[in-house]
């Protein structure tokens, strides 16, 4: 855990730890955590921020639980995260954000200091004055000392590397592309990084260096993989594979403005971003782009996806191809802005008036982003109809190692475009006739003899003409929902991730509290409990073979990093007693809350 | 629509009427509706502009103006109140061959849709925006809009409105608008030519159009269709013309510094002082859609119809569009290539 003040440089050293752990073939998992404020006042508990990173030779699936390392910036940086370092730990602390100014802006009592009493006698402390030893480095450097006390995250991240046996090379490639054109930045940020290495040498910090070997993940070839960069490159392979130009209208939001960003740079697929003038107006030009025959996208998290909401209800009236992705935050209002939640899924189903049903689906982790985003990409085009992508901050920020594919086995991606006219007849276009699926064709303008019309009052099946009819209107609000529903034809059957398919206890999940019940069913199995693991990705329409899977197990448990939403829907689809776990911090699951909540249930 | 067959046939000059430009929906508009003229010069235009129904969209919001798309035998989007100019833009961006045309009233356009009108006026696509302004909410059943003069007595403003209205042409000059023009359902002549040129212009070309709502705002425009008040009250300005009007084109503007003044042409002063419309100059411009107060008598500032600027200034389509060939000059994107990233390892 790399942890110290909002403008200590935390987030990029921990990054570039987990590009070199990844280089090694490490299995890695990482959770940024900062705060809303850019900079919130300096040494102060607000200010802190943090990049946790988990690694090593068994395979990881979350970063949470409690840490082996904590590296602390300052005195803050300490008091925040210790209650999540393992006793026994390793503290590594720079000594002089623990002056007198940063003790009392941590709020230690007067006379207090942490590094000095024995109040960390479980730990393993090691004190580095990482301020002074950096300005030491960069004596005579001539540069000033604010630019050289900004190089001081490079200080640590040498040290860790030499704590953790890793090579140096990656981290300085990075530097020097990255200060390609200011030299001087560029060899004080290496001459640091390597001070910091040597140190550790030198100082002879411990006594056995940690050695983590390389992971049993399945034998290919692996990227390190965000999960907003994977939701990018996503949308990109799937507007490739549909033969359609990718246009994403977007609002800046914390914490989906990555997925803009990533989607900006790649203009060499001639992708079309747009930084629209308010959410709805992003979600709206998706729609006209979608309507011109475009694959149109837009993404926010819940605060926009509430201010889409009438948009999206045109979205399914209009039955127009349109992906919503979600990568949620805590809420309500502008709630946690920089914190990770699972509560919009009720927003997601039903955050629209009237009868609006769309389909919702959710990625698990940051490597899945990707395949799920093609899913939901599949599903508008093929279903036309506006899908809603659900992500978290978690996953959004939190990087892994991804077995990418290759883009020949990627699925192909029909659009059930019209056909332009040819033979001159008069008839009408019917913009609402329907195939099998009881899917509509997107017929384009450009296309010759399809004039048509179309929009948010209720229309007539078939023509699409403004229709007041009461029975119409009761026959498209069931007709609506049934296209829908019907899409459960058409994916995946849902599968269990782990355990026997009969047992006592069947733990379900979405999104991203994938790798807390993996590794916590992992463990219940080791330890000879019948449980399973099922995690839904489908959320709308549910899987058709849920309700058979259900029967299968005695107790059913859902963790839920909200106060209980999918446990209300399977309660009340599947008339099954299940029983929810509910964690709303913020914060993901550790493996042994999900654990201790199953064990109780065996016992029960 | 003996003209399809003709277009398939191969003639590729066969000439469209205005009656190929309407749907076979009832149009349920009030009877007297401003809307009705409104609808029929657009559908004379289209036959005029030479182009195709298929390559022509029509998007609306909500509101009485926004049926107008099912009454156009073109494509269409009836969307959601104050979007149509967001949901043009993202059309736009994707298919700059098409015409595109957002029809809006002010309450459509100028309240609930304020934030993208300006938004579209400052981008530049090339569309055309036509902002039917009636003053008054219809749909709703008559409360007062952004445009009702101030002290509007409405359903919801028994006592009066308290608000100051906007000057939509000044707001859109502000809002960095490429074309700026004003007209009205009474004058359909007028109202063809701008239409025209506002489908000529290359860049968004806003169109208010002075629309009578005569069942919740009857007259509201009177003063400029009234026989007794038109010709002092209006000026129909022509680019590189003097500004007269007037029963006998007798009166015309002189600036006087940055001060426009009415002055009788049968009173000394010679068409030569007065000033010379000139469509690209903005500052002069913004003077004209200042002339904005109620008409008083034949000292008053006339209304002014027309076109008030126009610029030549690039199209946000054409910049999207470049940017993009730009970068591709450098080699297309390969889709392999951005799944493996630039480091990847492998596990034996």
């Amino acid at each position: 855990m790399f942890a110290g003040d909002s403008g200590d440089g935390i987030q990029l050293t921990g990054g570039q730890f987990t590009n070199t752990a990844a280089q090694l073939g490490n299995d890695i998992s990482t959770f940024p955590n900062f705060p809303a404020e850019i900079r919130a006042p300096l040494g102060t508990l607000a200010g802190v921020s943090g990049f946790q990173l988990k690694f090593g030779s068994v395979n990881i699936y979350t970063p949470g639980d409690d840490c082996d390392v904590l590296v602390a910036m300052n005195a803050a940086a300490l008091k925040a995260n210790l209650p999540i370092l393992k006793k026994g730990g390793v503290i590594i602390a720079n000594e002089s954000g623990f002056d007198s100014k940063n003790l009392r802006l941590a709020k230690y009592a007067d006379g207090i200091n942490p590094l000095d009493d024995d109040s960390l006698e479980d730990y393993l402390v090691q004190k580095v004055d990482v301020t002074k030893l950096t300005r030491e480095a960069l004596k005579g450097s001539g540069m000033g000392q604010k630019e050289i006390d900004r190089s001081k995250n490079m200080f640590v991240l040498g040290f860790v590397y030499w704590i953790y046996n890793r090579p140096l090379e990656k981290t300085i490639e990075f530097i020097e592309s990255k200060f390609s054109k200011k030299p001087e930045l560029k060899d004080a940020n290496i001459q640091v990084l390597k001070a910091g290495y040597h140190f550790g040498e030198t100082a002879e910090a411990f006594a056995s260096r940690y050695e983590i070997g390389p992971a049993p993940l399945p034998k290919g070839t692996y990227r390190s993989i965000s999960g907003n960069q994977a939701i990018g490159i996503g949308l990109i392979a799937a507007a490739k594979k549909a033969g359609l130009e990718l246009f994403y209208g977007s609002y800046p939001i914390t914490p989906a403005s990555t997925i803009l960003h990533e989607l900006a740079r790649h203009k060499d697929f001639g992708v079309k971003t747009f930084q629209a003038e308010d959410e709805i107006a992003a979600i709206c030009s998706s729609i006209g782009a979608a309507f011109g025959g475009a694959l149109g996208v837009t993404g926010s998290s819940g605060p926009g996806i509430a201010l889409k909401g009438e948009a999206l209800g045109l979205a399914v009236i209009l039955e127009i191809p349109l992906v919503i992705v979600n990568v949620q935050r805590g809420g309500p209002s502008t709630g946690l802005p920089t914190k990770t939640e699972q509560a919009d899924l009720f927003q997601a189903l039903y955050g629209r008036n009237g009868e609006a049903p769309l389909p919702v689906i959710s990625t698990r982790s940051p490597s899945d982003s990707f395949e799920t985003t093609v899913e939901a990409c599949r599903i508008a085009i093929e279903h036309m109809t506006p899908v809603m992508l659900l992500s978290d901050g978690y996953i959004a920020n939190g990087s892994e190692p991804w077995r990418f594919p290759k883009s020949s086995d990627l699925p192909s991606i029909t659009p059930p475009f019209a056909k332009a006219k040819t033979n001159g007849s008069d008839e009408n276009y019917l913009p609402y006739k329907r195939d099998e699926k009881l899917v509509r064709k997107w017929a384009l303008p450009g296309m010759k003899g399809l004039q048509h019309r179309i929009g948010g009052i209720e229309k007539e099946n078939e023509t699409g003409s403004i229709s007041y009819d009461p029975d119409n209107h009761e026959f498209m609000v069931k007709l609506r929902a049934e296209r829908i529903e019907k899409i459960a034809e058409y994916v995946p059957k849902q599968e269990l991730d782990n355990g026997p398919e009969k047992g006592d206890v069947l733990i379900i999940g979405w999104g991203s509290t994938y790798g807390s019940i993996k590794t916590a069913v992992r463990d219940l199995l080791a330890e000879g409990h019948q449980v399973s693991h099922a995690h839904i990705r489908y959320l709308h329409p549910l899987p058709s073979n849920l309700g058979t899977i259900l029967k299968n197990f005695k107790r059913v448990l859902i963790p839920e990093m909200n106060m209980g939403q999918l446990v209300q829907i399977i309660r009340s689809k599947y008339l099954v007693d299940a029983v929810g776990l509910n964690k709303i911090k913020g914060m993901p699951f550790t493996a042994n809350e999900i654990k201790n909540k199953a064990v109780e249930l065996f016992n029960d | 629509m003996a003209t399809t067959e003709t277009n398939v046939a191969g003639s590729e000059n066969i000439k469209l009427t205005a009656k190929d430009f309407a749907t076979d929906q009832d149009v349920r508009w009030c009877p007297g509706c401003g809307d009705y003229s409104i609808l029929k010069q657009v559908q004379t235009v289209m036959a005029e502009t030479g182009l195709l129904p298929e390559d022509i969209v029509f998007i609306s919001g909500i509101g009485c103006a926004a049926r107008f798309p099912y009454y156009m035998e073109t494509y269409g989007m009836h969307s959601i109140h104050g979007r149509a100019a967001a949901i043009a833009s993202g059309l736009k961006s994707v298919r700059p061959d098409l015409s595109i045309w957002v029809v809006s009233g002010d309450g459509d356009c100028l309240s609930i849709g304020g934030n993208h009108l300006i938004h579209a006026l400052r981008r530049n696509f090339n569309m055309n925006l036509l902002l039917f302004n009636n003053e008054i909410y219809g749909l709703t059943k008559g409360q007062y809009s952004p445009t009702s003069p101030a002290g509007k007595v409405t359903s919801s403003t028994p006592y009066g409105s308290l608000d100051n209205p906007f000057n939509p042409l000044a707001l859109s000059l502000g809002a960095g608008g490429s074309f700026i023009s004003r007209s009205m359902d009474r004058d359909p002549k007028h109202l063809r030519e701008i239409l025209l040129k506002a489908n000529q212009h290359q860049g968004t070309s806003l169109v208010e159009i002075y629309q009578n709502c005569n069942v919740f705002n009857d007259g509201a425009f009177m003063t400029f269709t009234d026989k007794a008040t038109k010709t002092l009250s209006t000026l129909f300005m022509e680019h590189d013309q003097p500004l007269i009007y007037g029963e006998n084109r007798n009166k015309g503007i002189k600036l006087d510094g940055f001060t426009p003044v009415v002055v009788n042409l049968d009173e000394g002063h010679s068409a030569d002082d007065l000033w010379i419309h000139d469509e690209t100059d903005k500052l002069k411009s913004s003077i004209l859609t200042r002339f904005f107060k109620p008409y008083e008598d034949e000292t008053s500032l006339p209304r002014p119809f027309g076109i008030f600027y126009r610029e030549d200034r690039a199209l946000y389509e054409d910049l999207m569009a470049q940017q993009i060939a730009d970068r591709k000059k450098k080699g297309d994107g390969n889709l392999d290539a951005l799944l493996s990233g630039n480091s990847t390892w492998e596990i034996k």
